[in-house]
This record gives C-alpha cells, sequence and structure tokens, in this order.
C-alpha cells in the first residue's frame, strides 16, 4: 500500500442502474490521487461492507438514486460497528431529501451529497476528514 | 439552400462579415460548442452546408423522412402526450392514470419499480426499501388487473417500461385484455424490451446478453404474429444519454441497438417487412436546442436509408422511425427548482421542432423525488401550451433549411456513421457491450461534461452561477413506507390461494422451453401468468437455465 494515500470504497447498493455519478466520483477521487475500488452495481450492504473492510478503506462513498437511501445506509453503518469498523468514515451522495439526509448524518453519516455538489467538494471533504 | 455554383458569391460576402465579425473580440470564459463538444461556427450561410434537396430532406412521410415521418404531421394529429406515472402499489398507480386522463392526457405510460425491473417479487430480500419506491410493483397478473381497473384496454395506448423481464407484464397485459373481453389482436401500446441499452446504460439487466436477445426476439416474433397493434420494442436512446452520452452518442448507439434488433429477427426467420413497421423510439430532448432537433432528423434519415438499403425493407412503414421523447431528467436541478420548468419546455419544444410523435415533459421537482400531482400537471400544461399556443404546430419542420439545422443534421449523421464503423470492427452491439466499449464511451463523454461544469466553462443556473444563498424548501412527494409492507401481504396472498400444481406445470414448461432454443417462451409465460405464477418466479426459472450477468465496471 502506498502511504498517505487515501483509500476510498465507492459502493452501489441497491437495484438501480444509475451510475454516472458513482463512475464521475470514482475518477475524480482517483485523478485526487487517492486510491479508489469501485464495487460496481446492484451491491448488498454486507457485500459493501466486506469490500470496505477487506480493503481497509479509509472511507466509504455511497452513492444511491432509488429511494432506498433509508434502509439502506443505516444497515451499513449498522454492519460496520458490528464488524468493529464504526471508525470508516461514511459519505452517501445521489437524490436524498433534507430530511433524510439529516437523519443519516444523526445516525452516523459523516457528510451527504446531493445533486449539484461538485467533485472538487467532495474531494476536499475526504482530504479534511480522513486522518492523515 | 444554395447549390455548389452560388458560393463564390457567397464567399465574397462571407469574406466581408467575417472580417467585421473578427474586429470585434468574443466573450471568453464559456464555450461555444455545442454541450456534445460539436464545434460551432459563428455563423452559417449557403456556402457552409451542402444538401441535396430531394436526396437529403425530401418531404414529409416521403423518403428519407428527413422532415418529419408523416404528410400532416402536427397539421393531422398532434403528438400524443403521454406522462410516465408510477409508485407505490397498483391501486395508487391507477388512480394517477384516472387522474392524467381526466385532465386531458392521451396515453398512459407505466413506470415500474425496481424489484420488479430487476425480476424480483416485492417480498424478495433484495427488493427491501425499494418496493414501489420509483415505479408501481408488480409481481402477477392480480397487480396488473388493479393497474388497469376501470381502464378500458380496447381504448387506450399504454406504454410500459420494463426491459429484463419486459415478457411477463406483455403476458400479464394480454390476460388483463382477456378478462376485459379485448383480444390481443386489439391491444394497442409499446412496451421498452430494449435489454441492449441496459447493458449500455441503464443497468437493469439479468440474463446474459445472448439469452436475453433470444426472449426480445421471441416477443418480437409472437406480437407480428396475434398483436398487430403492438410494439414490441421501443428502441431507447434516452438512458443512454442520461448515463452521460454525448447526442451522437445517444444516435449512434440506439440505431445500432435498432439494427441488431433488424438482425436477430431476420436471423430467426422474419421478413423484416413484417416486423419493422412497429419498431419504434425512444430519445431524450436534452438542453441544447439545435442539437437535439438535428438529433431527430439525423436519426429518422439514416433509420430509412439503412432499413431500405442495407436491410431491405420494402414497406415503406418499415422506413419510418416514429418515436416518443422525454425532456432530460439529468438536465434537472435540485437548487431553484421552479428553474425546471423553463428547462423541460426549452427542451420540450425541441423534441416537437424534431418531429416527435409522442411526449414526456419531466416535473420540476424531479431532482428532487417522483413528482406531487402539482408539479405533473404543470410538466403536462407546458405540452399544451406548446400545441395550442405558441403556433409551432402549423407549419411542418420550420427549422428544415436552416444552413445551421442542416449543417448539424449532417455533422451528427456523420458521427453516427463512424461510430457504426466502429462498432462493426467490434464484432456488433452484443461484443462490443462484452468489451465495454459503449461504457467506456459514455463514462469518458459524462466526465468531460462534468469538468465543463465544474470549470465554468458550461453555466448551469442555479448551480456554478446566479447560486442563491437561501434556498427555500418545496413539498415533495414522499411514498408511504407501509405501502411496502402491504405490498408484501398481497404477494404473499396470492401465492396462498392459488393452485400449486398448476403453477408447478407452468414453471416446468417454461424452464424446459428455455433450454431449447427452437421454441417461443411468450406462449408458456402467458400460461404460467395465468396459472399466477409470479414474475419473480418466472425470472427465477430463466435464471436457473440461463445464469445472471455480471459487468465489469469501468470509469
Amino acid at each position: 500500500m502506498t502511504a498517505g494515500k487515501i483509500r476510498v470504497v465507492v459502493a452501489k447498493p441497491g437495484l438501480d442502474g444509475h451510475d454516472r455519478g458513482a463512475k464521475i466520483i470514482a475518477r475524480a477521487l482517483r485523478d485526487a490521487g487517492m486510491e479508489v475500488i469501485y464495487t460496481g452495481l446492484h451491491q448488498t450492504p454486507e457485500q459493501i461492507v466486506e469490500t470496505a473492510i477487506q480493503e481497509d478503506a479509509d472511507a466509504v462513498g455511497i452513492s444511491i438514486l432509488s429511494g432506498a437511501h433509508m434502509t439502506l445506509v443505516p444497515r451499513i453503518l449498522e454492519l460496520l460497528r458490528k464488524d468493529g469498523a464504526e471508525d470508516m468514515l461514511v459519505v452517501v451522495g445521489g437524490t436524498v431529501p433534507q430530511d433524510d439526509a439529516d437523519e443519516l448524518k444523526k445516525q452516523g453519516v459523516a457528510a451527504v451529497f446531493g445533486p449539484g455538489a461538485t467533485t472538487t467538494e467532495i474531494v476536499d471533504f475526504l482530504r479534511g476528514a480522513v486522518p492523515a | 439552400m444554395a447549390a455548389t455554383d452560388d458560393r463564390s458569391v457567397d464567399a465574397a460576402g462571407i469574406d466581408a462579415w467575417r472580417e467585421l465579425f473578427e474586429a470585434k473580440p468574443e466573450r471568453e470564459g464559456e464555450l461555444f460548442s455545442t454541450m456534445s463538444g460539436v464545434e460551432n461556427e459563428p455563423l452559417y450561410a449557403p456556402g457552409s452546408v451542402e444538401v441535396d434537396y430531394d436526396r437529403d430532406l425530401g418531404y414529409p412521410g416521403v423518403f428519407p423522412f428527413t422532415r418529419g415521418v408523416y404528410p400532416s404531421m402536427y397539421r393531422g394529429r398532434l403528438w400524443t402526450m403521454r406522462q410516465f406515472a408510477g409508485f407505490g402499489t397498483a391501486a395508487e398507480t391507477n388512480e394517477r392514470f384516472r387522474y392524467l386522463l381526466e385532465h386531458g392526457q392521451t396515453g398512459l405510460s407505466t413506470a415500474f419499480d425496481m424489484p420488479t425491473l430487476m425480476g424480483y417479487d416485492s417480498d424478495h430480500p433484495r427488493a427491501e426499501g425499494e418496493v414501489g419506491r420509483e415505479g408501481v410493483a408488480v409481481d402477477s397478473l392480480d397487480d396488473m388487473e388493479t393497474l388497469f381497473s376501470g381502464i378500458p384496454l380496447g381504448e387506450v395506448s399504454t406504454s410500459m417500461t420494463v426491459n429484463s423481464p419486459a415478457a411477463m407484464l406483455l403476458a400479464f397485459y394480454v390476460c388483463v385484455g382477456e378478462q376485459q373481453g379485448v383480444g390481443r389482436d386489439r391491444l394497442r401500446g409499446t412496451i421498452q424490451t430494449d435489454i441492449l441499452k441496459e447493458y449500455i446504460a441503464q443497468k437493469e439487466y439479468i440474463f446474459p446478453p445472448e439469452p436475453s436477445m433470444r426472449l426480445v426476439t421471441d416477443m418480437v416474433e409472437f406480437t407480428s404474429r396475434e398483436m398487430p397493434l403492438w410494439h414490441p420494442i421501443s428502441v431507447s436512446g434516452y438512458h443512454i444519454r442520461e448515463a452521460g452520452s454525448t447526442a451522437a452518442q445517444e444516435l449512434a448507439f440506439t440505431l445500432a441497438d435498432g439494427f441488431t434488433y433488424v438482425e436477430w429477427a431476420i436471423e430467426r426467420g422474419l421478413d423484416v417487412d413484417d416486423f419493422a413497421p412497429r419498431l419504434s423510439f425512444f430519445f431524450n430532448a436534452h438542453l441544447d436546442f439545435f442539437e437535439e432537433i438535428a438529433k431527430y432528423r439525423a436519426a429518422r434519415r439514416i433509420w430509412a436509408t439503412l432499413m431500405r438499403d442495407k436491410y431491405g425493407a420494402k414497406d415503406p412503414r418499415s422506413w419510418l422511425m416514429r418515436f416518443h421523447t422525454q425532456t432530460a431528467g439529468v438536465s434537472l436541478t435540485a437548487q431553484q427548482p421552479e428553474v425546471n420548468v423553463v428547462r423541460t419546455a426549452i427542451e420540450a419544444m425541441a423534441a416537437v421542432l424534431g418531429g416527435t410523435q409522442s411526449l414526456h415533459t419531466n416535473s420540476f421537482d424531479e431532482a428532487l423525488a417522483l413528482p406531487t400531482e402539482h408539479a405533473v400537471r404543470l410538466a403536462l400544461r407546458t405540452q399544451q401550451v406548446i400545441a395550442h399556443e405558441t403556433g409551432v404546430v402549423n407549419t411542418i419542420d420550420p427549422l428544415g433549411g436552416s444552413y445551421y439545422v442542416e449543417h448539424l443534421t449532417n455533422e451528427l449523421e456523420r458521427q453516427a456513421y463512424d461510430y457504426f464503423d466502429r462498432i462493426e470492427k467490434l464484432g456488433g452491439v452484443v461484443e462490443a457491450i462484452k468489451q465495454n466499449f459503449f461504457q467506456r464511451e459514455i463514462a469518458e463523454a459524462s466526465f468531460q461534461y462534468q469538468s465543463e461544469v465544474e470549470s465554468k466553462r458550461r453555466i448551469v443556473v442555479g448551480v456554478n452561477r446566479y447560486v442563491l444563498e437561501d434556498e427555500q424548501p418545496i413539498e415533495i412527494l414522499k411514498i408511504d413506507a407501509a405501502l411496502e409492507q402491504e405490498q408484501i401481504e398481497r404477494v404473499r396472498a396470492i401465492r396462498g390461494r392459488r393452485d400449486s400444481a398448476g403453477v408447478e406445470a407452468a414453471l416446468a414448461r417454461l424452464t424446459e422451453d428455455a433450454a431449447r432454443d427452437d421454441r417461443n417462451l411468450m406462449g408458456p409465460i402467458i400460461d404460467a401468468s395465468r396459472a399466477h405464477v409470479t414474475m419473480g418466479e418466472m425470472c427465477d426459472a430463466l435464471r436457473e437455465v440461463w445464469g445472471v450477468w455480471r459487468e465489469t465496471p469501468v470509469f
């Protein structure tokens, strides 16, 4: 492993196939010098947590546009806790209404990026939030 | 349009203009190319474009149909205003359908939820949290009955947006028709069935490409025999564009997919003229106004030309590219969402000037959630204003002969043919999918566009300029989480009360026929539907035989 590089798992849980955002983020993070593992589509929370732990990720970026975020994201948080990985930074991107975003943050999500967020914002956030 | 011999005259005039033009500096910062990156000259004039009127444009309803598929276009009949709807349970969507019909909508369009699109019943573990969220949940014939309750299937035309399990949903619809006393030969509508663009862009696939294509071809064969008013495939560029492609890629990949379905059906032994008249298309209407209009015009010309000259279609109806259009979901912003009404109106205008046969206008709140009833009505009203107040419907292809639009039409056509060559070199569409060709091209284009927006070379109002610091939240539609449980109980109740021997027998026959290439699966699927076998159970049976598809993602 390259010392100092931030490792991020970009994950697509749920059944929707909208991977435009996930791929743009994955590429932007890679271009910003991070190690990026993209899980591909249609992942279960179990698969995502397993990948994140195996890859020893600093952060998991969850891209979700299916409306199932209030089911799937809490499940991922819970599984991370169960595996002792509650320190792993979890960020969410997608069409998440404000109330839901607030609730997810309460449950432990570090940030929720909605439509219109820039890749620069997300890169900066990760650099600031992941301990060097 | 200028003939070649006028050029010297034009050239002198244009040189004088160019001198004047170049005397003033151009604005800096924003790009002048189309949003897809096609370079634009500041002016197009008679010498800028080569068009042979009869060969390249012709007349509406006349080969190559550049100016429109029908001789009278909107002077004869307006486009069908078809708003896509679906959420929650079948009963709720049925209510929305009736609401839209009461407000002057002329056709129905059904959105299914993610579990349905992926071939899972509502009580499958993978469906948790997704039931009824992005569309309506339909697990069995019983749900389809509820969905169309009180709607006479002999009188409406219905569009169903479903691909991997399209055969099952079509079978349910046929059975509901039977119950209403409407024979399958009288059912009118379209089912999307375009599996190729699922691998390319939308990613709601179940089985590997070859068996999926076999199932599509079964549907084409079945409908050409028994459902003369039904469109078995809506070849869709919409999702390709939403995934981030350029206009030229949308055009090229969609047409390449269309030709691939034609090739498979011919290979099956069908006569091209027996099915081609019922293939239809579905395009995006994005914000770059003239580029979109040019795209539709180029699409008609390419389809007509290749259907006649390459695939040997003799029936003129086989040459016609009829298409539905939806305004671009990706162009909607979550910021200052009311502004989306304006974007959608402009996009809808492009679709109409491009000669669309039917149109869905997005609602302004769709970057945030599924639309409210208020937002949907406003979107429908947008179409009605274009149709009845603006006058754009009074003259056919009013932009035909515009130097710029004809230039762009030629340019998009040229780019499409370049892509056809590249796809052919890769071994055709199915091979190109396996090599991730389309997926890579689209990812590249979407990243390019995102970079242009982030560096403010493209301006998105309210997002990277004219930003409001204090955005007021708008009212959005919330799907009642209790609906999921209701739907789960519904499907379980059906399993409990049906005749299980009949179910076993129907599934055994489906499995057996799926393993043999010489059987058409529509018969066994309709029989299974009548026996109340669920959509998920049928898909599971086919998964057993065919396996499932996994892509290696590229970014």
